[in-house]
């Protein structure tokens, strides 16, 4: 598959990855065999890491879900640099994300836990306690307006009639 | 009813204005509201909000104090983009001072335009099917429509030998649409070549509704003002609705030769005075930075449309590929039922709205418009109950 038609397929599953092979191929107007191909090479490849749902949380009711940025200054060490941490904090499942940052601090840690207590007991006993670790401040997502360029709080609905010339 | 009756019944009205039926896709509409859960494929506009920075753009404004009048003919500024845009995109050469109106949507663009050029008893080529005002507004503007019917045998393509049978001694001009609504079809340069000696030979005006000129798919959109001859007799019509998605701010315009725009202006500034300000603004901000948007929203269209045409197919509706615009006009004609019956049929069985072809005038009997502007989700539960209902047939 040519390099702009892999891009358009990426596109769409970004948007939607429920959309079927089949449907796939008829946007594309490119053969199914060859947009099964491609997907399964984009899987194999890491360009495709993982279907996932983005879920208002604050809609599910009795959901205590709770999200913590925290910004970690750390100290890097020779020849691996800030790798080594980086892989070993994002190694504990609660760890969503973990980013290299410019500016004030080192490693951006975005942590879900169910409660705030569990939140806080990753930040004192498992990420300050880690040596090359020098310092952690937590901040807690209070609303998510717009997450993974989803707007979660005023969806703009279709507001058409429904015959127009 | 006949026009006699009507003038009869209500002697206050014009006759003019009763002689003028409601439009058809009225009724459909008045139907498919009173339902709930209808998937429409009626809409003749984008299903995606004006982007945000042309909402902005025009916030902003309003902040800072633009709620007055604008110059009669549109923002200045506006109308250099819009000469700037002609020229980047066709190659064009408006002169923004003369040769450009900024209208209240291309609707009055086309109306004042034929205000503009007809006397009473004049003569104007319809090309149809053709979007539902053109044969009204000729009629309101005093000019009697004589419409010329293009078929799928011809791809929905005006052809020389059609448009010239239509032609007497009263013509004055003729008014088509390409990229097509409802058929989706385009006619290339060449085509319009043929059209144009037509034109030359018979010393007619052009309207040139050019309003889904940024939705083609397969090739650019050819002009008719950039055909050799034609820069000087194309009154080209156009706006932000469909590129854009600004269907609601009601900013077209025209450009076309000094004589007629002023003629135009003239028209313009006794009715309308001036297109609202905010939306001019947010007009300015769409050609100078939303090219990037409005792709985004064309791939999308793209991609529907690759998947409109086979799914219909698939279903057993034969179905001319749209080129442009965001509709297709699929035959209906197998099923042997005319288009306001399989239409009716399909919102009240499987609550999906399509607009007959009929209402689209001559050449449309045997189609339904379906528009692809909707989301995948939606078209692909609308070509399963558009099945059921073929199966059900």
């Amino acid at each position: 598959m040519e390099k702009g038609k892999i891009k358009e397929l990426l596109r769409i599953l970004e948007e939607n990855s429920r959309l079927e092979p089949q449907v796939l191929s008829e946007m594309l107007d490119l053969p199914l065999d060859e947009v099964k191909f491609t997907v399964e090479k984009l899987e194999q490849s890491g360009i495709i890491l993982k279907y996932s749902s983005i879920i208002n949380w604050d809609k599910v009711e009795e959901n205590d879900h709770i999200t913590a940025m925290i910004d970690v200054k750390v100290t890097p060490k020779r020849e691996v640099g800030f790798d080594d941490i980086a892989r070993r904090i994002y190694r504990f499942p609660e760890v969503k994300s973990v980013y290299l940052m410019s500016g004030a601090y080192d490693l951006s840690v975005v942590i879900e836990g169910v409660t705030m207590k569990e939140v806080a007991q990753f930040v004192s006993e498992k990420l300050s306690t880690l040596d090359s670790v020098i310092s952690t401040t937590t901040h807690f997502i209070l609303k998510k307006y717009k997450h993974d360029g989803v707007i979660f709080d005023d969806r703009e609905d279709d507001k058409r009639m429904v015959v127009t010339p | 009813m006949n026009k006699i009756d009507t003038f009869i019944l209500n002697p206050r009205l014009s006759k003019t204005i009763q002689s003028i039926p409601p439009s058809g896709i009225r009724r459909f509409f008045d139907l498919a509201s009173s339902m709930a859960g209808v998937i429409s494929l009626g809409v003749g506009e984008p299903d995606f909000v004006t982007p945000w920075k042309m909402r902005e753009a025009s916030i902003s404004a309003l902040e800072r104090g633009y709620t007055t009048y604008t110059a009669n003919s549109g923002l200045p500024e506006l109308k250099k983009e819009i000469s700037k845009y002609l020229q980047r995109e066709f190659r064009l050469d408006y002169n923004p001072e003369k040769e450009i109106v900024v209208t209240v949507g291309a609707s009055e663009a086309i109306d004042i335009a034929l205000r503009a050029i007809l006397d009473p008893g004049d003569e104007v080529i319809v090309v149809e099917p053709s979007y539902v005002s053109y044969a009204p507004v000729v009629s309101l503007a005093g000019g009697i429509p004589v419409t010329v019917a293009t078929d799928k045998t011809s791809s929905f393509k005006l052809t020389p030998e059609a448009f010239e049978e239509k032609i007497s001694r009263r013509t004055k001009a003729v008014i088509f649409c390409y990229p097509n609504n409802p058929t989706g079809a385009i006619m290339t340069g060449k085509e319009l070549e043929r059209v144009a000696e037509i034109v030359v030979k018979h010393d007619l005006l052009v309207i040139s509704d050019e309003i889904y000129a940024e939705l083609t798919y397969d090739r650019k959109h050819d002009s008719f003002a950039a055909i050799k001859g034609m820069f000087d007799r194309t009154i080209l019509i156009s706006g932000f609705s469909k590129a854009f998605a600004m269907t609601g701010w009601r900013i077209g315009f025209a450009a076309g030769p000094p004589d007629v725009i002023q003629a135009m202006i003239k028209i313009h500034q006794y009715t309308i005075l001036c297109a609202p300000i905010m939306g001019q603004m947010a007009a300015i901000e769409a050609l100078k930075n939303g090219m990037r948007e409005k792709d985004e929203m064309v791939n999308s269209y793209r991609q529907r449309r690759n998947y409109m045409v086979k799914a219909l197919r698939e279903i057993g509706l034969s179905t001319h590929e749209p080129e442009g615009a965001f509709y297709m006009f699929p035959s209906i004609e197998s099923t042997g039922l005319t288009s306001e019956e399989f239409a009716e049929g399909l919102i009240m069985k499987e609550k999906v709205a399509v607009v007959p072809g009929n209402v689209f005038g001559q050449g449309g009997e045997g189609h339904i418009r379906c528009s692809y502007a909707t989301s995948m989700e939606q078209l692909q539960e609308a070509v399963k109950r558009i099945k059921r209902y073929l199966d059900s047939l």
